[in-house]
């Protein structure tokens, strides 16, 4: 994955397929600690414990289509070789959480990369799911809940085109406010 | 805890309100981009978000666009499949940013299935 942005949208996608109705996402960028922290959380049926021992393996999987499951194995593989920490906590018909820490300035450190365009796609792709995305740069934070855009967009779909370009440039220009507004203090 | 403000989601509404007359057509053409973890690292977003900023730009409403997992054909991937109506699905391969501009814009708004990018009729 050339960005983290795109690990993020493949484990997002991973809590849809488990039926999940709410994921959240949180980036944590604690650049003054050096850190750069994940947490992507659902609420879809879990993982069953015979499959959760080996569920960073790449050559296990439960999908039927090929007999290799990368997504996991690939994000753990990229923050333990950051000086990183990975975590993944599952609850049988709770939910998944899947943690992963990369040290901020470590060279192999993919960039973060287009996070608008991972959260626009999700939503996009799927409507009937809710995302609660927040985004931490120190001590400045942004959230954006689809829950509440869609209470009051009302009967207008979420993932009409214009409203799909204006939710990732809002997504864009808020990250940028709050690098800026650490910058400044 | 900076949220999106009451100015922001009042601006999201007036920029859709425009197109509510049309929607009752909702769903005509349906676009499937398959978002495995292959599909992603192959570029999937990319080509997801252009399909949206051409629906967005066409100004059409009867467009649905859809994420699914792997089809097994990872390989090929990034694929789209588009669905005209009762037409048969059409599966697209390798797609890039500008190849999906050229299958929305012939395949989609024309009718001409692009059948150099096509990997296969369902």
């Amino acid at each position: 994955m050339r960005e983290i942005a795109l690990h993020i949208l493949d484990i997002a996608e991973n809590g849809i397929a488990a039926g999940a109705d709410t994921i959240s996402i949180l980036v944590n960028e604690a650049r003054k600690d050096n850190l750069l922290k994940l947490e992507i959380k659902d609420n879809g049926r879990g993982i069953p414990s015979n499959i959760f021992k080996n569920v960073t393996d790449p050559f296990s999987t439960t999908r039927t289509t090929r007999r290799v499951g990368m997504g996991l194995s690939l994000l753990k593989a990229a923050a333990l070789r950051c000086d990183g920490s990975f975590d993944i906590e599952s609850e049988p018909g709770k939910g998944t959480k899947v943690s992963a820490g990369f040290r901020f300035d470590h060279i192999d450190r993919a960039p973060l990369g287009n996070m608008a365009d991972s959260v626009m796609v999700l939503i996009a792709g799927h409507p009937d799911i809710d995302f609660i995305y927040t985004h931490i740069i120190d001590e400045n934070d942004f959230v954006l809940d689809t829950s509440e855009i869609k209470k009051e967009l009302e009967d207008i779909p979420i993932t009409d085109s214009s409203i799909m370009l204006h939710l990732s440039e809002l997504i864009k220009n808020a990250l940028k406010d709050i690098e800026l507004k650490g910058k400044m203090s | 805890m900076a949220k999106l403000s009451i100015q922001d989601l009042k601006k999201i509404k007036e920029n859709a309100a425009k197109g509510i007359s049309l929607r009752q057509e909702q769903g005509r053409i349906k676009v499937t981009v398959h978002m495995g973890t292959c599909g992603i690292a192959a570029g999937a977003r990319e080509v997801m978000s252009t399909l949206v900023e051409e629906i967005a730009q066409a100004d059409r409403q009867d467009i649905q666009v859809v994420a699914s997992s792997c089809m097994g054909m990872c390989s090929s991937e990034p694929n789209v499949t588009v669905q005209v109506e009762a037409e048969e699905p059409i599966i697209y391969q390798k797609m890039t940013a500008n190849k999906m501009r050229q299958v929305f814009k012939r395949h989609i708004l024309l009718g001409e299935v692009q059948t150099d990018f096509a990997l296969a009729k369902m």
